[in-house]
């Protein structure tokens, strides 16, 4: 299974890792719900952090899109919510 | 459903709009090839400002760093001329431009990383197109418009998705530029006017008009001193007024007393 994480690229993850990653999406999910800034960068932190060890850099020059997608580690709630909510907001 | 999933939904909705649009998918290929060249232009072009804006920052930190090494210089002269005061004020104005060198230099990090990451963000984007347009041809000179619907879907998604991962980059990028801009904008203005010093030291901050003042004054006072003390004792002020005339009475006087071992030399050469 493909994952992008934006600006970092696509990475192939085994299905089994997947099971992990989905606990620490639904606390993501939540601190996205409830607006809890310090609880959704500890989520993301994690995830990302997750994905990078487990998961293998697709090469560059592939053309397939990513069953998941994981924002920027830089990127605020407030963008997540955006790019959640109105998909006119990514641009391209 | 979680957030990856929700934003994988997303980006493929924008593919696939873009393709039901079409009436004959082979189309959207070249279409869509067009806007990645464009694509690729406008990353490089991110790429270039960012490092303008990073060079500008480091030319900034350079004309700071020399403005608080004066400061510093200045309390040192102050200093060794007893005056704690000014060298205080040199200090805490250093001290200043201190905070802000190291503010500008948190700014540079990060517009260095943002640099690096718009660099990759370019070659991924290269190296995708390169492979859309291997595809495209071959797309285009096999398959039917009905044949190639199910073909295109795979490629045009997966550079559609890119395409919006690179494009909100490149949006990250330039606000932060922006933002970089507009406060080093502040500092031109600050190091523009009286209130830093410009480093080529053609003007003078106010306290270096006192350490000068100090120093003319230092030198009136020694001057003033030599000539109480020429005052003070008249044959000293002699010796210094009348160098010549004092230094040829004494020399008439001790000749009498050279004379006679004048006298001797010639006995002794002979």
């Amino acid at each position: 299974m493909i994952l992008r994480i934006l600006g970092e690229g696509q990475f192939e993850l085994a299905e089994h890792t997947v099971e992990a990653l989905n606990g620490l999406d639904n606390q993501l999910q939540a601190a996205v719900d409830s607006g809890d800034e310090a609880s959704f960068h500890e989520a993301l932190t994690a995830l990302l952090a997750m994905v990078r060890e487990v998961g293998e850099p697709v090469a560059d020059d592939h053309l397939g899109p990513s069953e998941l997608v994981l924002p920027a580690a830089e990127s605020t709630l407030e963008e997540v919510r955006a790019l959640l909510s109105d998909e006119g907001l990514i641009p391209g | 459903m979680g957030v990856m999933k929700r934003m994988s939904l997303i980006f493929n909705a924008k593919a696939n709009k873009v393709l039901d649009r079409a009436e004959d998918p082979r189309e959207t290929l070249d279409y869509s090839y067009t806007k990645q060249l464009e694509l690729l232009q406008k990353v490089r072009r991110g790429v270039a400002d960012v490092a303008t804006s990073r060079k500008r920052l480091e030319l900034q930190a350079t004309q700071l760093q020399q403005q608080a090494d004066k400061f510093d210089g200045q309390a040192r002269a102050a200093l060794t001329q007893n005056r704690e005061d000014l060298a205080r004020e040199a200090l805490t104005r250093k001290s200043a431009l201190t905070q802000q060198i190291a503010d500008l230099q948190t700014q540079h990090t990060s517009l260095q990383a943002e640099e690096e990451k718009l660099t990759l963000a370019s070659q991924r984007l290269q190296a995708k197109v390169d492979a859309f347009r291997t595809q495209k041809e071959t797309i285009k000179a096999t398959y039917t418009a009905a044949e190639a619907q199910t073909k295109i879907g795979e490629a045009f998604s997966g550079i559609s998705e890119e395409m919006g991962d690179v494009g909100l980059a490149i949006q990250r990028a330039q606000d932060k530029t922006q933002t970089m801009q507009a406060r080093a904008g502040a500092i031109d203005e600050l190091l523009a006017s009286g209130a830093l010093n410009d480093p080529t030291g053609s003007s003078k901050d106010d306290i270096q008009l006192e350490l000068d003042r100090m120093a003319s004054t230092s030198d009136v006072e020694s001057q003033l001193a030599a000539m109480k003390g020429q005052i003070a004792s008249p044959a000293a002020a002699a010796a210094i007024e009348a160098p010549t005339g004092a230094a040829t009475a004494p020399a008439a006087e001790a000749a009498p007393a050279t004379a006679p071992a004048e006298a001797t030399q010639p006995e002794e050469s002979a």
